[in-house]
């Protein structure tokens, strides 16, 4: 079970950054290649090594009309998801 | 969009399951620095978002520091996919300064005089142990490939260990992809299902116990597949492979098919290439496929397979790929494999004829 307070990371050699061509966020990790969705880059935009899960939830949650819990969920998801393909650390 | 850069044909090692054409490009024949660094530039602007430094080696171009520094630059992904015997401590100083963001080493084996048999290179294993530490060293993640096949399958628990304990944060355990070299060397490479189904159960035990810590690349071979794997993610779909001397083909073994002439990026930018050439367009999407692929329910999921097997098992590279259990071809998938139970082991060490 993921922690709320864990601070989530890109992984060794993982960028997350825009794209111009496809006008689009990627995720670039060692002979990977993500492209996230919209609810996804809202969250990978908060990871900075600093931010825990819960701050990244309190942003999101003062930033978008849904109940707190709906998005903890979603923001657990996505990291679990990206953790088990190696891009992101818990 | 992956662009995979063959730098050189040229390598140290002579491994027998190479996927490099028999014909290989002569030196003389390479592409520039200038030509790569214009291809590069292509390629990012096409939305090509890495880039693969292979091979042969690719470390045997002495340019490949300010290609991975122009490529960084125009803002792609650099991976190197390297043997390892060329990374010395001052090599790697100088990839880590071009803004290198990945390297796949690949290993042959884990005990030394079997890995150095196996390459036809002495002292080979040793230069690889210290190439990871180096590449650790340097703050870089670190892939750990295995090749595996009949001579070297039974130690594959002892591969995952050796990359585990090098710190990788992948491993590729990839059974020999049957092009090139291997094809030819395939009557003696090709496992036994008991051989096959002993790497299964052990890649599976170790990637439950790795999980969320080291992420294992298994690639199974076609032979045992009932369906066919999407090759390159379907032709002239996700990848542009450029040759040593500067073609631009769909993937590294389309060469061996008939028919196709091959752009030159010598002559032709990357974006008519990828649009509009024929070698690029024949097998794109679904319109091309014969039956049982054109009524499949998965027709967007393999892609039909792959070309280049197709011909080369089922002598047309038009038809479904006989690794798939739906294609009247398929039978012959097992008779290879009868075939190679039988066959003696002699192998034919890959080496570049030059013109």
């Amino acid at each position: 079970m993921t922690e709320r307070g864990a601070v989530p990371r890109f992984r060794r050699g993982v960028k997350f950054r825009f794209d111009g061509v496809r006008n689009a966020w990627v995720l670039l990790a060692p002979e990977k290649l993500f492209m996230p969705d919209e609810i996804a880059v809202e969250i990978l935009k908060l990871i900075d090594g600093a931010r825990s899960i819960d701050e990244i939830v309190d942003d999101l949650a003062s930033r978008f009309d849904a109940p707190r819990d709906l998005i903890a969920s979603d923001v657990i998801t996505i990291l679990e998801d990206l953790s088990m393909r190696a891009a992101v650390e818990l | 969009m992956g662009l995979i850069a063959e730098l050189t044909h040229r390598c140290p090692l002579q491994c027998p399951y190479c996927s490099n054409p028999l014909a290989l490009d002569a030196p003389k024949s390479e592409l520039s620095m200038e030509d790569w660094m214009r291809v590069l530039d292509e390629a990012a602007a096409l939305g090509v978002l890495q880039v693969h430094f292979s091979g042969g080696e690719p470390m045997a171009r002495q340019d490949l520091p300010m290609l991975v520094a122009h490529a960084a630059a125009a803002g792609l992904y650099t991976n190197i996919i390297t043997s390892g015997v060329l990374l010395t401590q001052a090599a790697m100083a100088t990839l880590t300064e071009a803004g290198i963001d990945h390297i796949q080493l690949s290993f042959q084996d884990v005990r030394p005089a079997d890995a150095d048999q196996l390459g036809g290179y002495r002292g080979g294993h040793e230069k690889k142990i210290e190439a990871a530490r180096r590449i650790r060293e340097a703050g870089l993640p670190l892939t750990a490939n295995f090749v595996i096949h009949r001579r070297n399958i039974e130690r594959v628990e002892e591969m995952i260990t050796l990359g585990e304990a090098l710190g990788a944060e992948r491993i590729e355990i990839a059974h020999a992809q049957y092009y090139g070299w291997a094809l030819l060397n395939r009557n003696a490479l090709l496992p036994s299902r008991d051989q096959l189904e002993y790497a299964n159960t052990v890649v599976a035990a170790a990637r439950e116990r790795l999980k969320g810590r080291i992420a294992i690349d298994y690639v199974v071979p076609d032979y045992y597949a009932a369906r066919p794997k999407a090759c390159m993610g379907g032709w002239g779909n996700r990848f542009i492979n450029i040759s040593p001397s500067g073609k631009a083909l769909p993937c590294h073994a389309a060469e061996t098919l008939p028919g196709f002439t091959f752009p030159s990026v010598r002559e032709n930018g990357l974006a008519a290439i990828w649009s509009e050439s024929d070698a690029f367009t024949r097998f794109r999407g679904t319109d091309w496929m014969p039956e049982p692929c054109r009524a499949c329910d998965r027709r967007e999921i393999d892609w039909g397979g792959c070309r280049c097997q197709a011909l080369a098992i089922a002598g047309d590279a038009g038809l479904t790929d006989p690794a798939c259990h739906r294609s009247p071809d398929h039978h012959l998938m097992a008779e290879a494999i009868t075939a190679a139970a039988n066959a003696a082991l002699d192998l034919v060490p890959r080496r570049l004829h030059q013109n």
